[in-house]
């Protein structure tokens, strides 16, 4: 098999690739903020059972949650589990970044001074429009370099859906690397995700300079 | 009329008496400061008076209106839309400036007219331009904050305060993270408010300042008021704490 057919092979799967990246990022970054406001809720049974959902979701693997979310349904009730493999992956990524991400705004906005709240307070402005107004937009520019490692993580996280079989590059070149006794998909595989991180890292960078404005 | 009356003020932190019973009140157009050794409660007063922190004991008014009372134990205040009149006639300028770092500076002045007052914007821009050259910055309103220098910012802050249009403003050691030559001009500036009338409770260090700028200096210590008349009268007053108060100023 030349490599143009097997780079052809993969660019397929990689749209795969690039799906459950893009739908875990939309789903787990505003997901994380809610998981947030659970960790530090006042009402303290709630607090707990967010802060032992985190805790689950950084103390083991996401190889495992991904097993679990897509045959968990089976082995416990019997549900049929044809055609939700997609929806699996999707939450088990997704609930399992967002636990990372929270973790992640609440170090910033923990860091925020209290002066910040105080002057806000003595101005008038009301709660909502202090988080949304004072105190988020720092927030975003003190996180925006955790979450770019989050992010670059994340890219390659998606090969771990082979687990669960679901066909995306990284699986692709495993099957092409079996069935023709090669490591060459595994360099192009490795370049493709190279490539996909470097354009991320790229952008986050963009993002950072545009909030480069103030210190 | 009495701006502001606090009567009675108690408070704690982990059982250790910060005031113990302090009572104090503010007219309309005077301007009072506040002295005192360091943990003397100077600026937990300030604080009560500002509902940054939550009184044990006694009651605060302003204008008449009970703002905040003990219950049982338990702090009161007045429902929602109260609460924000009176929080709307009183203003802070804090020790270590709170501006906002990602407002430009007339966005720091101008954002609370506009969002929380609801004011006209045009309006507000005009008035905050026009503060910003009473503070003589007004080639910095484009600035951020961190490409001032500590007086500039305090100064911004204290515009920021002022274009709510205050009853009575609040000074926090205002000039204490500044080195002298900065103290000094924004010392100006809030001297030039005192000429236009405002209403000031100031806790300060700067003593000459306090004596020149006061109608009333109040002496605190250990958690009580300890001396209270006119500059006059407190610093020529033949009172053992206060001469040493003064005594280690002097060596200072």
């Amino acid at each position: 098999m030349s490599i143009e057919v097997m780079v052809r092979q993969m660019t397929a799967g990689f749209g795969q690739t690039c799906l459950i990246f893009f739908l875990t990022l939309i789903f787990s970054l505003p997901l994380g903020m809610i998981v947030y406001f659970g960790r530090v809720c006042r009402f303290k049974p709630l607090s707990w059972l967010v802060k032992i959902y985190i805790s689950i979701m950084r103390g083991t693997p996401l190889m495992l949650q991904l097993l679990i979310w897509y045959f968990g349904p089976f082995y416990l009730w019997g549900m049929n589990i044809g055609g939700y493999k997609f929806t699996a992956i999707i939450l088990g990524c997704s609930l399992n970044y967002a636990a990372y991400f929270a973790e992640i705004y609440r170090s910033g906005i923990e860091s925020i001074p209290t002066g910040q709240y105080e002057a806000a307070q003595l101005l008038g402005y009301t709660r909502v429009q202090t988080f949304f107004k004072i105190v988020l937009p720092q927030v975003v520019k003190i996180v925006l370099p955790s979450v770019t490692n989050e992010v670059i993580t994340l890219v390659k996280d998606t090969s771990l859906v082979y687990s669960v079989s679901y066909i995306e590059m990284f699986a692709v070149a495993k099957q092409i690397a079996a069935a023709q006794t090669t490591v060459v998909p595994f360099f192009i595989a490795g370049i493709f995700y190279y490539v996909f991180n470097y354009v991320v890292a790229w952008v986050m960078e963009l993002f950072e300079k545009k909030l480069n404005y103030y210190r | 009329m009495k701006l502001l009356e606090m009567n009675h003020i108690k408070k704690e932190f982990d059982g250790l008496g910060v005031l113990k019973d302090i009572s104090l009140s503010v007219e309309e157009g005077e301007i009072v400061s506040i002295i005192g050794p360091s943990g003397s409660g100077k600026s937990t007063m300030l604080r009560c008076a500002t509902m940054l922190e939550e009184i044990d004991g006694g009651e605060i008014l302003y204008m008449g209106k009970k703002a905040a009372w003990v219950e049982n134990g338990k702090v009161m205040h007045p429902d929602k839309k109260e609460m924000k009149e009176i929080r709307s006639c009183f203003g802070l300028v804090f020790q270590n400036f709170n501006l906002f770092p990602h407002y430009s500076v007339l966005k720091n002045i101008a954002d609370a007219p506009i969002h929380v007052q609801k004011r006209d914007k045009g309006e507000v821009y005009k008035e905050a331009k026009e503060l910003l050259k009473k503070m003589g910055l007004e080639d910095k309103a484009d600035a951020y904050p961190y490409q001032l220098s500590g007086g500039q910012c305090q100064r911004v802050a204290i515009a920021r305060a002022l274009a709510l249009n205050p009853k009575i403003l609040f000074f926090d050691e205002p000039t204490s993270a500044l080195d002298p030559e900065l103290t000094g001009e924004v010392l100006k500036v809030i001297k030039s408010l005192a000429d236009l009338d405002i209403t000031m409770v100031i806790v300060t260090h700067e003593m000459e300042f306090a004596k020149n700028i006061s109608d009333r200096v109040i002496f605190m210590d250990k958690g009580v008021v300890a001396l209270e008349g006119t500059p006059d009268e407190v610093f020529g007053a033949d009172h053992t704490r206060m001469k040493e108060f003064l005594g280690k100023f002097h060596q200072n």
